[in-house]
């Protein structure tokens, strides 16, 4: 199953598979992990270069702009890839349509929450004068 | 097919645990110094640090895996002996990051 699946000419020209959807979906999981790719290693590397992971210089790190940003970015594209990355493991082994709909709804859900909660919390962070 | 297994069980474990680590580390973060106190003695706990060694291995695993696979989406590497070479080497190199990082995180290297 590739982007270019289709039977017509419109359908390939706009992406769509034999499900006419899921073109897009396939694309921007693939798009998101390449920005996940550096946005991780950043994470990770952010953390080992810093002096300490204590409290005062992890608030300061992500109080700065060089740190708040990436890790915003972060967590939009994370729990977006996440979802799309659940969305298509729930479809091939939930197929009963209701329960599918029910565990891709939760999971939307939770992702929907935990990007809000992080969000906030980053916002705090980066805009509080405690830092 | 061991390392695509690995692929969707390593990206679960990231998007269920994964960020589940990073929204509670952020809020801890935020919310100041008991909640990051918290946060911290779960972190240094036993458990804590086996959970966040799998993470840090489930990261490079799906990393390296998704590399694989995206340069499998342009039609390279189906070449049953390049392919296998391929997914051998994914596993090897998350173990060995994995080692790495926590070494030097341990202090087992400085």
């Amino acid at each position: 199953m590739s982007l270019g699946d289709s039977s017509s000419p419109i359908g390939r020209a706009r992406g769509l598979g034999s499900a006419r959807e899921g073109g897009e979906h396939w694309l921007t999981e693939r798009v998101t992990s390449i920005a996940l790719l550096l946005l991780g290693t950043w994470l990770l590397v952010s953390l080992l270069l810093l002096p300490k992971r204590d409290l005062a210089t992890v608030l300061e790190w992500l109080h700065a702009p060089s740190g708040a940003i990436p890790m915003a970015l972060l967590v939009v594209i994370g729990f977006k890839h996440a979802l799309d990355g659940t969305k298509v493991f729930v479809d091939d082994y939930v197929h009963e349509p209701g329960n599918n709909f029910f565990v891709n709804t939760l999971l939307l859900f939770l992702a929907v929450a935990g990007g809000a909660i992080s969000l906030f919390a980053l916002a705090r962070i980066a805009f509080g004068g405690a830092a | 097919m061991v390392v695509s297994i690995l692929h969707r069980a390593t990206g679960t474990a990231l998007s269920i645990a994964g960020l589940g680590v990073l929204t509670w580390w952020l809020f801890a973060i935020a919310s100041g110094p008991d909640a990051y106190a918290s946060f911290t003695k779960a972190a240094t706990h036993p458990l804590g640090l086996v959970v966040l060694i799998g993470l840090t291995w489930s990261f490079f695993q799906h990393l390296l895996s998704g590399i694989r696979h995206l340069s499998m989406d342009t039609g390279a590497a189906f070449e049953l002996g390049v392919n296998k070479t391929f997914a051998v080497l994914t596993v090897v190199g998350s173990l060995i990051l994995t080692a790495v990082v926590w070494a030097y995180l341990l202090g087992v290297v400085k």
